[in-house]
Parts: structure tokens; sequence; C-alpha cells
């Protein structure tokens, strides 16, 4: 597949997505009800709810890709793990503040120490620290090293922080979620996950491909070493 | 059948990040032998010891010490070779004695060669100064002293004349003389030609990670 | 000659490290002040309510200890970095998880020093008593600080490699710590204050997994961490 043609598939990939994007907007702000008992707040779910999911899902990346690094070493796992872990950031991060946003009118407060709540908050501090430590070391090889095995200690920390949370606050009460009962706005949280989804696709892939291209810059040809020279004439 | 040559490079290359230190080296070192590696800084002699001693892994080739495979059997190789390199390997706060006295005990020897090693390099045992307020020559015996200790069969040495006074370089010359009468392969980096073309058999000129014919 | 084994490599190494501790024992004091002056700074800035300091003084324990082992572990690893003796080490050849092992228990053994040092200061200051029997509060230490040297270990060796690495090691380490520091805290709490609903060993057994798990990791990570 040549260039053009990669770089006309590509964009037309964006204005689909765009496209999709748009409609589940629409039917998330328009065309689904208000909830009965939050109204028009309730629908920061549709936003709220892929986000928190999409983070997951770029953690899961990230540890996968981490775990996978330290078997066999590989650039584009670098490349795909430095990738998720900044996804897994930035949706976190935004996902977390729209709960915030939400929380506000809902509970009152905009911030409560529940479980779920606190552990994505200490995972985005934990992420912080993965993408300072890839910034703060110039060697390639040992910087993927080094990120492979923090990666590996913080998901492997991620249970034990719910759990721990969890005893922690055990004599409050963990406030339930909002069901999403009726079917219209099933149907609206369904096409922001599946938007959602796929703007994660898309940004994932481009952020992908910045990290190879930065990683072969670092070492200018990939694995061969210059060709050796002619014998200088004795 | 004869025995596998004391070191063999074929076709190494080390890079760090953008930057080959290393560019397809082969090399042939026989046992016994004293070579002599000369090049400007950054021409890559350390980068080359380095190799040779296990400290780093190559981008590619294949390193061979004594037969074995430096990337397989990397702690068999590990205990044949000792490196006497810009970084002492010593603790500042403890004295000679009890630095020595922990490598002896790593290596799986008595603890009184320690003390021997020491007296060998004339520094004394009963010195409980810090290594923090040694001279140079003094670490540099101290570094001579692990490498007694050790008896590797082969031994690198990195820029070892350096920061010597005159009776420093000529007692270090002997010292070298002596490893290599015992039958030490020894492969010394240095600026200083006239000790090195007096100690060595052999000679190896690097220019920019490439071996260049003497 | 023959090669000591792991446990033996340990043992000497971790002797090595307390020996080489021993011997800057003005850094080690400074240390100790250090972590007093903490416990200072959380009581005055949570002000005089005697009734306030004393339920939270299992949280102050533990924090100051926290912020104590972040100087420790960077100090650890300085005194390897001037001499690059941790590649000496691993070139005598030494087992790079005797390495890990014995540097973390180094550490672990300088916190639960640190600890039992704050123990008294602490029921001093903020005016607590221990409630239940001493050796479940010297337990907890002790898990405690093997929690915090594990992790701290590993990635001090990383930090002590990159830019930054006065930041980076608390930015790394504090987060992975959270569960660690709640089971201690809320242990040392029910500690000073009598535990009527049987929660201790709930905290115990937290602790405990967490070390389990954490120093299993390390001594698998560890060497990756240090091979060039």
């Amino acid at each position: 597949m040549d260039a053009r043609m990669r770089r006309g598939l590509g964009i037309a990939a964006v204005l689909a997505v765009a496209c999709i994007f748009g409609y589940a907007a629409w039917v998330g702000l328009a065309v689904a009800p208000p909830d009965r008992e939050m109204g028009d707040v309730q629908r920061i779910m549709y936003a709220h709810v892929p986000m928190v999911q999409m983070m997951l899902l770029a953690g899961t990346i990230l540890f996968v890709c981490s775990v996978l690094y330290l078997f066999r070493a590989s650039w584009k796992t670098d490349a795909l793990a430095e990738a998720s872990a900044e996804l897994a950031l930035v949706f976190g991060a935004i996902g977390t503040t729209l709960g915030a946003i939400w929380g506000r009118p809902t509970w009152g407060v905009y911030w409560a120490w529940d479980p779920r709540l606190t552990t994505v908050a200490i995972l985005l501090v934990a992420l912080a620290g993965y993408l300072a430590l890839r910034r703060f070391v110039d060697d390639p090889e040992r910087r993927a090293v080094w990120a492979a095995v923090t990666a590996i200690i913080i998901a492997v920390d991620v249970p034990i922080i719910y759990f721990s949370v969890k005893w922690w606050k055990s004599l409050h009460q963990v406030q339930s979620n909002p069901s999403t009962v009726d079917p219209q706005m099933v149907h609206a949280l369904r096409w922001n996950i599946t938007a959602f989804f796929l703007l994660f696709i898309v940004f994932l892939v481009v952020r992908y491909r910045i990290a190879l291209a930065a990683r072969m810059r670092e070492v200018t040809v990939p694995d061969a070493p210059p060709r050796a020279r002619e014998a200088v004439a004795s | 059948m004869e025995l596998p040559p004391a070191l063999q490079l074929h076709d190494v290359s080390k890079r760090y990040g953008a930057r080959w230190a290393l560019v397809r080296l082969s090399l042939t070192v026989k046992r016994g032998t004293a070579l002599l590696l000369t090049g400007h800084n950054g021409s890559g002699k350390t980068t080359l010891l380095r190799v040779l001693a296990t400290a780093v892994r190559p981008s590619s080739g294949q390193v061979q010490v004594l037969g074995l495979d430096a990337s397989r059997e990397t702690e068999k190789v590990r205990a044949q070779v000792g490196l006497l390199s810009h970084a002492n390997f010593v603790y500042e706060d403890l004295s000679g004695l009890e630095n020595l006295e922990v490598l002896a005990r790593l290596l799986g020897l008595p603890v009184s060669s320690a003390q021997t090693a020491l007296e060998r390099v004339s520094l004394s045992a009963r010195d409980d100064r810090p290594i923090r307020t040694y001279s140079a020559g003094m670490r540099r015996r101290l570094a001579l002293a692990r490498l007694f200790l050790k008896q590797p069969p082969v031994a690198l040495l990195d820029e070892p004349f350096v920061e010597l006074d005159p009776s420093g370089v000529s007692e270090l010359e002997t010292r070298i003389r002596e490893l290599h009468a015992a039958g030490t392969t020894l492969v010394l980096a240095t600026h200083h030609i006239e000790q090195g073309t007096q100690l060595c058999t052999d000679r190896l000129h690097l220019e920019q990670g490439r071996s260049i014919a003497a | 000659m023959r090669l000591p084994g792991l446990l033996a490599s340990t043992w000497v190494l971790f002797r090595k490290d307390l020996l080489v501790e021993w011997r800057s024992r003005s850094r080690i004091n400074a240390l100790v002040f250090f972590s007093l002056a903490t416990l200072l700074l959380f009581s005055f800035a949570l002000g005089p309510d005697t009734a306030l300091l004393r339920r939270n003084a299992g949280g102050y324990l533990w924090l100051a200890l926290l912020l104590s082992s972040v100087l420790a572990l960077g100090e650890s690893f300085r005194v390897e970095r001037e001499n690059a003796t941790l590649e000496g080490l691993r070139l005598i050849p030494v087992d790079s998880r005797a390495i890990f092992l014995s540097k973390g228990l180094a550490n672990a053994v300088l916190l639960i020093g640190l600890g039992v040092l704050l123990v008294p200061v602490l029921v001093a200051l903020l005016d607590v008593r221990v409630v239940l029997p001493w050796p479940r509060l010297l337990g907890l230490i002790v898990l405690g600080c093997l929690a915090i040297s594990a992790p701290g270990t590993l990635y001090g060796a990383i930090a002590s490699h990159a830019r930054a690495r006065d930041v980076l090691l608390p930015l790394l380490l504090f987060p992975v710590l959270i569960p660690a520091l709640v089971a201690a805290a809320k242990g040392t709490a029910l500690v000073l204050e009598g535990d009527p609903m049987e929660q201790f060993h709930s905290w115990v057994a937290l602790l405990a997994s967490f070390d389990i798990l954490y120093w299993g990791l390390g001594v698998v990570l560890f060497p990756r961490v240090v091979e060039e």
C-alpha cells in the first residue's frame, strides 16, 4: 500500500469516526430522554463511562506490552506501551473530571473516597510517574526495560489498591451507579461506547506511529550496523 | 584438541543511542598474548573492553571468552575475566582490606587471601583508613590487588597508567609483567605508547569503532 | 575457586551494606533527625488539638517513615554509583538477585530501626499509649518497612540512573505503596487505640501479602533492571 493511498484511507477513517462520534453525541445529548431523578446531568455518563472504559483498555494494553517486551524486546512493543500509557492518562483524567462534575449536583461533592474512584486516582498518579520515567531516561534500551518493569509493578498493584481502599472504607456505604434501564438510554450508551472506542483506536494508532518514529530516530539504523568500509588502500 | 583462543569477537557492533561505538569488529586473541589497544578518545577502546568483560552486551555479533559464549554463559565468563577500569569498583567508606575481604568472600576464597593480595601490591593490611583518603597511586594498587585476588586467566586493563607518578608507572609495569609471565592473557588500553609497546606482544588500533591495520 | 550460592552471597552483601551504613553514621543521624522533624511538622501543621493528634498518630508514624525512606533509598544507591560498585559486583560475578535481597534487607533494617526509634517519640509527643501487646507493633513495623523496601530498592536502582532522580523516586514509589501505607497506618492505629472488632489480623494479612508479592516480583525483575 503506497503512502498516498494510506494517507487517503487514514483521512477517510478519521472522517468516519468523526461522523460516528457526532451521531453518538447527538443521540446522547438530544435523542435520549433525561433521567427521571437526575435530569440532564445524567447525560455526562455517556461520556464518562466510555472514557473510563477506554482508560482501562489502554492500561491493559500497557501491561500486556510491558510483559511482552521483557520476553522479547521490540521497538514496536515499546512504542505501543508508550502510546497506551499516555492515552490511559488522558482518558482517565478527563473521565475522572467528568465524573467529578457529575458528582457535584448528584452526591453534593466533587470527590468521594469510594474504592473505584480512589483506585483510578492512584492509577493516574502512577501513570504520570511512568511517563516521567520515560522522559528522564535517555538510553532507549534501558528506558524500555525500566518502563516495562515499572508498568508491571503498577499493574500488579491495582487490585491490591482496590481491595485495601475497599477495606479502608468498609464502614461506609458504596454509592450505586445509575442504572440505565430505559432502552433509549442503553442505545445512547452503546453508541457512545462505540464512538469513544473508535476514537481511542484512532488516537492509539497515531500516537503509536509517532512513538515508533521517535524510537527509530533515536537509533538511526534499526538493527543493522553501518556497512563495513572499504579497506584503506595500503 | 587445540584449546580455544582466549578472546574471540565475531562481527561485533555496539550502539549507544544513535552513535555506533564499535562497528563490525572481529578479533582473535590467543592465550598468553599481551595485546596493546590504542586509539583516540572516543575510538571505542573502553567499549571494547567492557564488551569483553560482559559489562555490556553487544548490539550484534558474538563474543567468546576461552571458548565460552558470553551471551549464554555470562556468569562463567565473568569468573574468568578481570577488568581494571576508570571506576574502581570499591566502596569509599570502607578500608582496602574490608573491600578485598568482601571480594574474597564473594569469590569463595578464604578471607586471609585478601591480606595476601594487599601485601603483594605493597599496601598495608593494617591500614584501616577509608578508600576516600587514598591517592590515585594507592587506588590503582588496590585495583591491581583485586585482580591478583581473583587471578583470572584474562585481564583487561583500561588506561591503568593514568594519574600515576613515574615510580607508580614503573611499579605498575612490573606488576603487569608479573601477570603476563604467569600466563594471563592481557588486553591493555593505553595512551602511554612507550610502556604499552614494551609490555605487549601484539597491537590493535581502533578508529571510530573500527579496527585499523597498524 | 567455588563461587558461593545465592544465600551466602546475599549474606556477605548484606553485611557489607550494614557496614557501609555504619561507616557513614552521620548520614543516619541526619536521617533520624529528619524523621523527628517531620513528626514535629505534622503536629504543628494540624494544630494543638491533642485528641486529633492522638487519633492520627499511626498515620504520622508511617508518613514520617515513608518520607525518610526516600532519603535512605536514594543514599543507598548513591553509594553504589560513586565507583560503579554495582557493576563491579555483577562482574565478579554475583547473582543480581543477591544484590536485590541484600540491599532490600539492609534498607529494611535501617527503616525498622528508624521506626522503633520513633515509637517512644510518638508516645511522648502525641500522648498515645500502646494498648495492644508490644510485639504486634514491632511486627507491624517490620512488615511495613519490608513493604517499603522491596519496591523501594527496585525503583531506587532505576531512579539512580535517571535524570531528576530525587523527584523520580518518590513519584514512582508513593502510588505503589498506598495499600501498604493504609494497612500499616490502620494497624498502628488499632495498636494504639484498641481493636474491638478484631480487624488487626486483616491488615496484617494485607501487609504480608503485599510483602510476599513485591519481594517475589523484585527478585524476578531486579536482574532485568541492572543488566546492560
